[in-house]
């Protein structure tokens, strides 16, 4: 918004207005990415004032959280005094240091934002949003609904305000009680300027006031905004337009404004007395403000530091084996990086990569009797192919405690007397001993294990829409080949290629998909596990890939898996396909695995307080994953949480380090790609993934009353798109305080090895990548692949590192560590 | 047999009591003691119950624990068991057993754990003495304990806006169902010339007599307890309050107003059957009642896109049938009804965040496009209307404020012009007129005298409406509260002449809780300068301790059975004679306002977003 704007352009505020609004897919949908989007064109810590100066929000810790984490040493000294020295200049150390530790601020947070609005209150007594929310919520709510109510909007088809407006010529009623407003809405008097014509009267205001409105709700607004642009994030489709939002609410204050006053009310601009600030004036710093930058760039560096530290420190090759017995690739994901650790711990001639989850196989997944498709692969890409299940075996299980008859009166009648009963034998057993439900949502659920997959097209014309159905042999080339580049597997194939996608289970879970794979769009990853795996098995696929020189051996078989990282558990598919002697090695392979599980089981239970970590692993992991299907359980498993870091390299990097389950790891060989090629799609997607997850983290961590959800406890189901609390509350876009309370806020480090000019060209690539990285959303650090020497991204350009940690304690026995704490570790040297 | 009833509050009480003073980071404490005595409770309560049903399930009374007593008035307490108790006992002790394990976990390192366990331990204490109270008295020390404790727990979330404020919404609601049975005891009473036990109740004949030439009054105590149930169980016109009370965490919502404390209406009427079982009419009011309510409701509870307001419609209209049920005389029926639902609503609410992923399941897999018709027809345009109504809550929500609130709300304003000082000086006048007319009662004829009282409650009344609508000076709106009850005492003393302790009884708890409620102001003005009424501070995030004594202090001023005021209020009420209905209309009415407007400075200083911005704080919209 323009400052100043002399005329109201209504296309051009809206614009910029959904801009700024939350956008958060449907909880179908749940896509983690940076709540702070419209301020990702400005500098990280300009974006931070600039968002808590004019919306509100609170963007960081809290000045007494940072002392705090100093005096518990989590924040280092000497990291700080050189994150003081470096900002503020070695001669001001002391003084600076002084500010950091002791001076008092006053840090009440005042915003921009509701400042003209709030003029109703002040001048006129008269309190809008309660008069208006609770309607505007509902009407919208019952509009969007999905499959909550039993009597849907009768009018739909024909967007929001046509079909308010359809309803209101058809019917008896009014939702208004002004005999003028409905006349407005009838007679087609109610452009957005005409109606703020009367409530404002004040050209120069309209904007301001606009953003006021929308921002007293900004869940409802964005969800509307981003079903406008997104109409097939509805399963139900619903047409509906921030435009019609808008027109409706302003109906409804000046509904609301009538009754109270009848026609004795002037508009604002008559009454209103001081003009208040714009909001996207620009806004001054302050040393507070500096003092918090300060503390947060020292919190992150503390930890960043003895990462880097470690990787100077831990053994660089000690030896290369060339007959692997199995080789596993896993997704990036954070919650990976410690089940690959125990893989590798119980079998050292095995090898295991990180590569996103969905494996370079996009497509639209349509399982057996499913009206719709779903989409597996990153949210942004949008595929040309449709994978199908077929001959499925198992049957679908219903639950009569969620049937709608149990609200209708006579049928509830005859239900709350018989089913009534029996919901107390259920919930009886489900606190005592819960078990697997029908409404438990599980990753094995998925897709049916015994199922087969529509992979292979044979015909280019076999289509159904515009979706191709499966993949030609050349296609599927292209994606072995370009997979098992990027990775760095060429050679040296073992008998056995896992792929393992992954998923989550829970039950009594609003925020189920942001449980599931992000590469796979909040999904399990399990078909395009099994959809590459026969890809790559696929014999035609071989013998091309075979004349580009990438040798796949024939006794080498890859494998679908998925691996449930709620309840640590793992299902193989297809199994029946593999030869004899891979029977065997699989049979053994599978021993390993159920021993990962347990220890993974265990090291997970350390944060779960309530679960006795003690434990053998065995029993551990039984009461892992009963929390899977206990109601009561609102924390089945932690998610991102803790996620700090994203290592794009060899294994070697890091796999001596105990990192705490919290690093996204890539496999990357830069020896097979010296030109970058891969490593620009690499890095393509680390920023909207690793980083709108990280960065999901961080805000709803530091705000979670505005930018994340609050506690869920609370929380009640809208129309199956959103949660709010109580019945007339907004919607709460952002994370539940359940999914956040032990993550540190800090950015993402992410640490590439190869050459600084390769990143450096990889990274410019595109605008969009390069914006998370000069802006400072994410930190980047190169590590030179030969002496290992560490340069980070600043200003653009690469500058040397010397980490101040200088040694770092080793481990080698796992367990008792685990046993120690449940708060979060230091980085350790690991002995394998 | 008798003596174990007794047990069945006593345990409760000291979980309740225990849990008070655990310390409150001990989370495995908490939830140990309050689920083992609930479980104590429920093995007791099986073993008991086993015991009464081979012994050919007995009506058992324990008599009177008197609590108070003086020449011609007495204050008693009374047990009672029979089928109805031990189906409700049953079911509010199984199920709060059940939850407490639930929220054990569920709640784990929620701010307000402690606070949580203790308001769900204080709720099922009143819930225990509500089921097995013998007289009204009883009843009524339960049903305000129920009171309060919703208000706690619909109020948890504290720190948001939205909760406090639907939390005043209901405690308005439950405090209109409390004047029901004030009046109700007060009128019965007078017919009784006791304090009536339930069990005498039963008795045909003896009601059958004193009801011949007193049909009216009958007709009135039913019509009061009628009132009275209907609010507690959301009937029409108050049923938009249910939904609005799903603001705590799942587990309270769901056992509370899914289950248990909804269907406290129907147990009133239950237990008052054997009352108004003759007086046709009555019975008659209450099945309409009962089926408006549960039409209005299914069809509200059909477009709601909310999970809880669904189920909480739904259930609404299935106590509409237990009206329906009770007043054709289908007692067990009513009984089994009642067990079925409240299971069945609170299974539903618990799972309720799992509609997503199984109606977006099913949804995937059986969807079905609706299709388009465009017709102009006359059931259409019917159809569309009762859409808007059912989607508008039938404007039971508005008509409760425009008809209810907003006449309060604008006396107030009407007196907007008066300061302290003014006051001051009106209140002076009227209390030195008061006591020399008092004292100079003999030469004032009849004519003026007998209007004196309702004089003098009307003062009162007015007080308490400056009291509610103050939005200023804090000081004044609690002194104002004060000068109410001194009114009322003023107003009562004319009717009869009592002794003195009387009044010193129930004026020695309105002055202590009074100065009480002066003393945590000065603490919270000397730490924050400024401290109005203007809208929610929000003081409770910094100062919990302070908030929780000031919470007492309201209490003891509204008469809550901590303090002597409570049994004074009874006694004010017996002083009140049959024919004065004016007097007691305003009483009441000052009684309503009284604890309203106590609750209102109690949310707007401590409760709601805090004013200090040095943290994360919820939009108002949240």
């Amino acid at each position: 918004m323009k400052n100043n704007q002399l005329n109201f352009n209504e296309h051009e505020v809206l614009h910029e207005l959904k801009h700024y609004l939350p956008a958060q897919a449907p909880l179908k949908d749940f896509i983690h990415h940076n709540t702070l989007h419209a301020f990702q064109h400005l500098k990280f810590y300009d974006a931070l004032k600039n968002a808590s100066e004019i919306f509100g929000y609170k963007t960081t810790l809290s000045l007494n959280d940072y002392r705090v984490l100093y005096s518990n040493g989590r924040i280092n000294n000497t990291v700080l005094d050189k994150v003081i020295s470096d900002k503020k200049g070695i001669s001001n150390l002391v003084e600076w240091k002084l500010k950091l530790l002791q001076q008092n601020y006053d840090y009440a947070l005042d915003s921009r934002i509701g400042k003209l609005k709030a003029n109703w209150k002040n001048l006129y007594k008269f309190d809008m949003d309660a008069m208006v929310h609770p309607m505007l919520f509902r009407t919208v709510g019952s509009y969007l609904d999905q499959g909550i109510a039993i009597w849907n909007f009768p009018i739909h088809h024909k967007g929001f305000l046509s079909s308010i407006l359809e309803l209101e010529r058809m019917s008896y009623g009014s939702i208004f009680n002004s005999k003028r407003v409905k006349k407005l809405l009838l007679n087609n008097e109610h452009s957005i300027a005409n109606l703020l014509n009367i409530l404002i009267g004040d050209e120069t205001l309209y904007a301001q006031y606009l953003y006021d409105q929308q921002f007293a709700h900004q869940g409802w607004s964005g969800m509307v905004s981003f079903v406008e642009d997104n109409p097939k994030a509805l399963l139900d489709p619903k047409d509906i337009s921030l435009h019609d939002f808008i027109v409706f609410e302003l109906l409804l204050e000046i509904n609301a404004l009538d009754n109270q006053f009848g026609n004795h009310w002037k508009p604002l601009k008559e009454t209103i007395k001081t003009i208040p600030i714009p909001l996207f004036e620009p806004i001054k710093t302050t040393e507070l403000k500096e003092v918090i930058m300060l503390w947060q760039d020292s919190f992150e560096w503390s930890y960043y530091d003895q990462v880097l530290a470690g990787i100077k420190l831990s053994k660089s090759k000690i030896e290369v084996k060339t007959s692997k017995s199995f080789q596993a690739l896993f997704c990036i994901d954070d919650r990976e990086c410690s089940i690959r650790r125990y893989v590798e711990h119980n079998d050292e001639n095995c090898e295991t990569f990180g590569t996103p989850g969905f494996f370079g196989v996009e497509f639209y997944y349509s399982p057996k009797n499913g009206k719709f498709h779903t989409k597996l692969c990153p949210a942004p890409v949008n595929p040309k192919y449709l994978i199908r299940e077929i001959n499925t075996k198992g049957n679908k299980d219903n639950d009569a405690h969620y049937s709608k008859h149990s609200h209708s009166l006579l049928s509830g009648w005859i239900i709350s007397q018989t089913l009534g009963f029996s919901s107390a034998f259920k919930l009886a057993i489900n606190i005592f001993k819960p078990t697997m439900s029908p409404a438990t949502t599980s990753s094995f659920k998925h897709m049916d294990k015994f199922s087969q997959l529509t992979i292979e097209n044979r015909n280019v014309n076999q289509k159904e829409g515009d979706l191709q159905v499966g993949f030609t042999v050349d296609e599927m080339v292209v994606r072995v080949d370009a997979l098992l580049h990027s990775i760095g597997l060429i050679e040296n194939f073992a008998p056995l290629v896992y792929l393992f996608g992954h998923g989550a289970s829970s039950i009594n879970n609003t925020h189920y998909a942001g449980y599931d794979c992000g590469a796979c769009s909040g999904r399990p990853g399990s078909v395009n596990a099994r959809v590459m795996s026969f890809m790559a098995n696929h014999k035609k696929v071989r013998e091309i890939l075979a004349l580009k020189g990438l040798v796949i051996p024939e006794t080498t078989q890859f494998i679908g898996a998925l691996h449930d990282t709620t309840r640590d558990e793992m299902e193989f598919y297809d199994e029946d396909l593999l030869q004899e002697k891979n029977k065997e090695l699989h049979e053994q392979n599978k021993l390993n695995f159920n021993k990962a599980l347990h220890e993974n089981s265990k090291e997970r239970s350390r944060r779960f307080i309530l679960t006795n970590t003690k434990q053998k692993a065995e029993k551990v992991h039984e009461d892992v994953k009963l929390r899977s299907v206990s109601l009561f359980e609102p924390r089945p498993e932690l998610n991102h949480a803790t996620n700090a870091l994203c290592i794009v390299g060899q294994r070697d990097l890091t796999k001596n380090m105990f990192l705490d389950r919290r690093s996204f790891l890539n496999s990357y060989d830069y020896r097979i790609d010296l030109e970058g090629k891969y490593l620009t799609n690499i890095l393509k997607p680390i920023g909207p993934v690793c980083g709108g997850i990280n960065l999901e983290y961080y805000f709803s961590r530091v705000d979670n009353q505005k930018l994340g959800a609050g506690t869920k406890l609370p929380h009640n189901v809208m129309g199956l798109i959103g949660v709010a609390n109580g019945i007339d509350g907004d919607l709460r876009p952002g994370l539940p305080s359940q999914m956040i309370e032990v993550h540190d806020p800090i950015r993402l480090l992410l640490i590439v090895e190869h050459f600084p000019e390769i990143i450096l060209k990889a990274i410019n690539d595109s605008p969009e990548t390069y914006q998370w990285y000069i802006n400072e959303w994410i930190h980047l650090v190169s590590v030179n692949p030969i002496d290992r020497k560490l340069q980070i991204f600043k200003e653009g350009v690469f500058v040397n590192y010397k980490p101040q940690t200088e040694e770092l304690k080793t481990i080698s026995e796992l367990n008792t560590l685990i046993e120690s704490t449940e708060e979060n570790f230091p980085v350790y040297l690991y002995n394998n | 047999m008798e003596k174990i009833i007794q047990l069945f509050i006593l345990i409760p009480l000291l979980g309740f009591l225990i849990t008070l003073v655990i310390h409150r980071f001990n989370e495995k404490l908490i939830s140990f003691v309050s689920f083992t005595s609930l479980g104590i409770s429920l093995a007791l309560f099986s073993g008991f119950v086993l015991f009464w049903f081979f012994n050919g399930a007995p009506v058992l009374n324990q008599k009177e624990i008197v609590i108070f007593q003086t020449a011609n008035y007495e204050f008693l307490l009374d047990f009672y068991f029979d089928k109805i108790t031990a189906v409700y006992l049953f079911v509010g002790t199984f199920l709060t057993f059940l939850v407490t394990i639930y929220s054990r976990y569920y709640l784990h390192r929620e701010k307000g754990y402690k606070r949580f366990f203790n308001t769900v331990m204080f709720f099922y204490l009143g819930y225990c003495i509500t089921v097995v109270s013998g007289n009204f008295e009883t009843l009524f020390i339960g049903w305000e304990i129920l009171g309060i404790s919703s208000f706690l727990l619909i109020s948890f979330y504290r720190e948001r806006y939205l909760p406090v404020k639907n939390a005043i919404k209901v405690f308005s609601i439950y405090r209109i169902g409390d004047v029901g049975i004030l009046l109700a005891m007060w009128m019965s009473h007078h017919l009784w010339n006791e304090n009536i036990t339930f069990l005498k109740l039963n008795n045909y004949e003896l009601v059958h007599e004193h009801l011949q030439n007193h049909s009216w009054v009958g007709v009135f105590i039913s019509i009061m307890i009628l009132i009275s149930a209907a609010a507690k169980s959301a009937q029409f016109p108050f049923s938009s309050w249910l939904p609005r009370a799903m603001e705590g965490p799942t587990p309270s919502s769901a056992i509370f107003y899914g289950s248990l404390s909804v269907h406290m209406g129907v147990f009133l009427l239950l237990r008052t059957f054997s009352f108004w079982e003759h007086q046709y009419s009555v019975r008659v009011i209450i099945a309409l009642l009962g089926i408006v309510t549960a039409i209005i409701s299914t069809l509200t509870a059909r477009v709601q896109s909310s999970v809880k307001s669904q189920i909480a419609y739904a259930s609404i209209a299935q106590i509409g049938l237990i009206f329906i049920e009770i007043s054709l005389g289908f007692e067990s029926l009513a009984l089994f009804h009642f067990a079925g639902n409240a299971f069945l609503r609170t299974y539903q609410l618990l799972v309720s965040p799992s509609v997503v992923s199984y109606l977006i399941r099913e949804q995937f897999y059986n969807f079905i496009p609706r299709k388009n018709i465009a017709e102009d027809s006359l059931p259409k345009r019917i159809q569309y209307t009762i859409y808007m109504l059912s989607l508008k809550e039938w404007n039971l929500d508005w008509f409760m404020f425009k008809f209810v609130w907003m006449p309060i709300k604008n006396v107030g304003r009407k007196m907007n012009f008066l300061n302290f000082k003014a006051i001051a000086i009106i209140f002076s006048i009227i209390l030195i007129g008061g006591l020399l007319a008092l004292h100079y009662e003999y030469h004032i004829p009849y004519k003026i005298h007998r209007f004196l009282p309702e004089m003098f409650g009307l003062f009162g009344l007015l007080f308490v409406i400056k009291s509610f609508t103050e939005r200023k000076n804090v000081f004044l709106s609690w002194t104002l509260v004060l000068m109410n009850n001194i009114m009322i005492s003023l107003s009562v003393s004319f009717n009869e002449h009592f002794a003195y302790t009387h009044t010193l009884l129930y004026l020695s708890g309105i002055f202590a809780a009074g100065a009480l409620g002066y003393f945590c102001f000065i603490i919270l003005k000397k730490r924050e300068q400024q401290i109005d009424l203007n809208q929610f501070y929000g003081h409770s995030y910094k100062y919990p301790r302070l908030a929780f004594l000031f919470l007492l202090a309201c209490l003891g001023l509204s008469g809550f059975p901590i303090s002597p005021t409570f049994i004074g209020e009874d006694l004010i009420f017996t002083h009140i004679q049959e024919n004065q209905a004016w007097l007691a209309l305003i009483v009441s009415i000052s009684f309503i306002i009284d604890g309203l407007a106590l609750m209102r400075i109690y949310s707007r200083l401590f409760l709601g977003p805090h004013i200090k911005r040095f943290h994360d704080v919820g939009f108002r919209s949240s």
